[in-house]
């Protein structure tokens, strides 16, 4: 399931830890940077590759509120609603989101172009409110920026 | 004082302008010394950890057994998860090499030949800054093998979470970097004894580690100087909420909380006045805002006000604000973040928060106050970690310092009053 290129890291990695366990969350993430999510054939496929049980996959993947063991949208929009945002105006954000795209936190939208989520704080508090998209942190959102973003967005 | 951690020098992150200025210097220095040199050096400037604690940092690694045949470890904690903080980034995107240059003094010093920088899942960007930032100190030497043509040898291994605020503490993130689910261990064993995979280990937050070359390059002496005496040296402050300039400053310790907020963050915003400050993140008791006058940042001041330094995370609220909505907010957050392993914890965490809901809605009962305080105190003290602490601590304080808020949002209750016969 994952590329040459992938599997050749892997074993670049083995070397920097003293157990291949230890390479579960770098691997997983491989995965998850392959694949768009984490499927239990992804994760009997780590398994294996790890030598660890497929129990203990799972459970570090239900474990970490990053890695996504169902399909989620091609754009995720996580909007932080923690105290430094939420004095800031992060509900209107919210509230903006939800009516724009028409659908509420935590849902994805049905042609799979969207996945909506509320996140605990992402270290921007300076520079609230924020949401990121992927990697990619939006700060200091108003409304008017929010739509900015998501017109720019294929 | 100028800025030490975070200077204003434009591409610092780049290797050839950080060498430029200075950079690596003091890892040169190190070398030249004894490694219990080092760490008496560290110890005797009086630096305290920046994770959360003020634990001196000189004296954790003393804990480090000298003679052991098991391989010593060093984790840096880049987990930076506590809400209102957002220090440790500024690090790793404006100078990663003062941080690398600290990571390799430390290992030098506590006989340490690999370190891991954990960084949170969330900071992928920032990830690859520090990638970046190791592959060009290893492309010139400074890490791997035989460091500097010395007989020292370091490797150091950038590890990404995956989003989880508990593997910011010590022994869960040493479970995560062994592929586990991040669950606290028991202490003791502490991890200096018995740490990542059974090995010693010392686990330093990130802007601690970047004080360490300032300390070997200018000395414990001149660092003990800066600032608050017992908490000594330049500190990180992020300052979010209600203010007009938010951000990350530097400072000495010991600076006014009232100087922070106005005179570093321009004040409040439309000057309204201050209701309420949690100085040190969301796990810090809240303190009122008539009650700032002589408050400052550093361990004793906050101690004496109620409070802690925490990560210094200023987090500034005004006069209209609904601390119970905020109140309410922090609950849902430890109810996500528990890991689920003590019973208090993970049960207490959820009833809190159930309650502050109610609260939030005006639907409480009165009782409900007492009931708030009572699980609070019943899950601090009762847990494997500080997590069910950090939950308890901003009830605890609130209650305390606002409890009218409280009895605002108490439905009233309908008396019904004996009619008798009606004719
Ligand atoms: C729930 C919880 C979360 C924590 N999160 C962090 C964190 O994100 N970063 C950090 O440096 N320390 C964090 N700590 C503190 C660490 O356990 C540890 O004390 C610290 O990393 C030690 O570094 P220092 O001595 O340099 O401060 C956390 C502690 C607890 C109880
Ligand atoms: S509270 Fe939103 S980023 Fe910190």
């Amino acid at each position: 399931m994952l590329s040459q290129e992938k599997l050749q890291k892997i074993d670049e990695l083995k070397k920097k830890y003293p157990t291949t366990k230890a390479l579960v969350l770098p691997v997983l993430w491989m995965m998850q940077e392959e694949l768009g999510h984490i499927s239990t054939e992804a994760m009997k496929y780590v398994a294996s590759l790890l030598s660890v049980p497929y129990s203990h996959i799972f459970g570090v993947v239900t474990f970490y509120t990053m890695y996504q063991s169902k399909p989620i949208g091609k754009h995720h929009v996580e909007v932080c609603t923690n105290i430094s945002c939420l004095l800031r105006g992060s509900g209107k954000i919210v509230n903006h989101l939800e009516k724009r795209l028409g659908m509420k936190m935590g849902e994805t939208s049905k042609d799979m172009k969207w996945t909506l989520s509320e996140v605990e704080c992402m270290g921007s508090c300076g520079t609230a409110p924020m949401f990121c998209i992927g990697e990619e942190y939006h700060e200091n959102l108003t409304t008017e920026k929010v739509d900015k973003i998501l017109d720019g967005l294929k | 004082m100028e800025n030490i951690i975070l200077p204003n020098i434009p591409d610092l992150h780049k290797i050839d302008v950080y060498e430029l200025h200075g950079g690596y210097k003091a890892l040169r220095k190190a070398l030249e010394m004894k490694p219990e040199e080092v760490t008496d050096e560290v110890k005797k400037s009086n630096l305290r950890g920046r994770g959360g604690a003020c634990f001196p940092t000189g004296l954790k690694w003393t804990f480090m057994p000298k003679q052991t045949m098991k391989p010593k470890y060093l984790c840096v904690n880049g987990d930076e998860s506590e809400p209102g903080t957002f220090k440790d980034r500024q690090i790793f995107e404006f100078n990663p090499h003062l941080l690398i240059e600290g990571t390799l003094i430390a290992c030098y010093a506590m006989g340490i030949h690999t370190a891991y920088i954990y960084i949170r899942g969330e900071y992928g960007k920032w990830v690859k800054m520090m990638e970046k930032a190791l592959a060009d100190a290893y492309a010139k030497r400074y890490v791997g093998t035989q460091i500097l043509g010395t007989g020292f040898s370091t490797e150091i291994v950038i590890h990404k979470g995956a989003g989880a605020y508990i593997c910011g503490e010590e022994s869960a993130l040493m479970n995560s970097l062994e592929g586990e689910r991040g669950y606290p261990r028991v202490k003791p064993p502490f991890p200096a004894q018995v740490g990542v995979w059974g090995c010693p280990t010392t686990i330093n937050n990130v802007e601690t580690i970047s004080n360490v070359p300032h300390i070997i390059n200018n000395g414990w002496e001149w660092y003990s100087k800066i600032g608050a005496p017992k908490h000594p040296g330049p500190i990180l402050v992020g300052v979010s909420g209600h203010v007009n300039k938010p951000g990350v400053y530097e400072m000495p310790t010991g600076v006014p909380l009232l100087d922070i907020i106005n005179k570093y963050a321009g004040g409040v915003i439309d000057g309204k006045s201050i209701k309420a400050v949690i100085p040190g993140g969301s796990s810090t008791p809240i303190l009122r805002g008539d009650q700032l006058d002589g408050v400052c940042m550093d361990a004793d001041s906050m101690k004496a006000a109620g409070s802690a330094v925490g990560t210094a995370g200023v987090i500034v609220m005004d006069e209209d604000t609904d601390l119970i909505q905020v109140l309410t907010r922090i609950a849902k957050f430890y109810y996500h973040e528990s890991c689920g392993q003590c019973t208090p914890c993970r049960e207490g965490t959820g009833w809190l928060w159930k309650i502050m809901k109610k609260f939030e809605r005006s639907e409480a009962r009165k009782e409900d106050i007492d009931l708030l305080l009572d699980i609070a105190n019943n899950v601090e003290g009762n847990t494997i970690c500080a997590l069910g602490d950090a939950a308890a601590w901003p009830i605890q304080a609130m209650l305390r310092r606002f409890r009218d808020e409280f009895e605002k949002r108490v439905k009233p209750e309908i008396v019904r009053v004996e009619t008798g016969a009606v004719a």
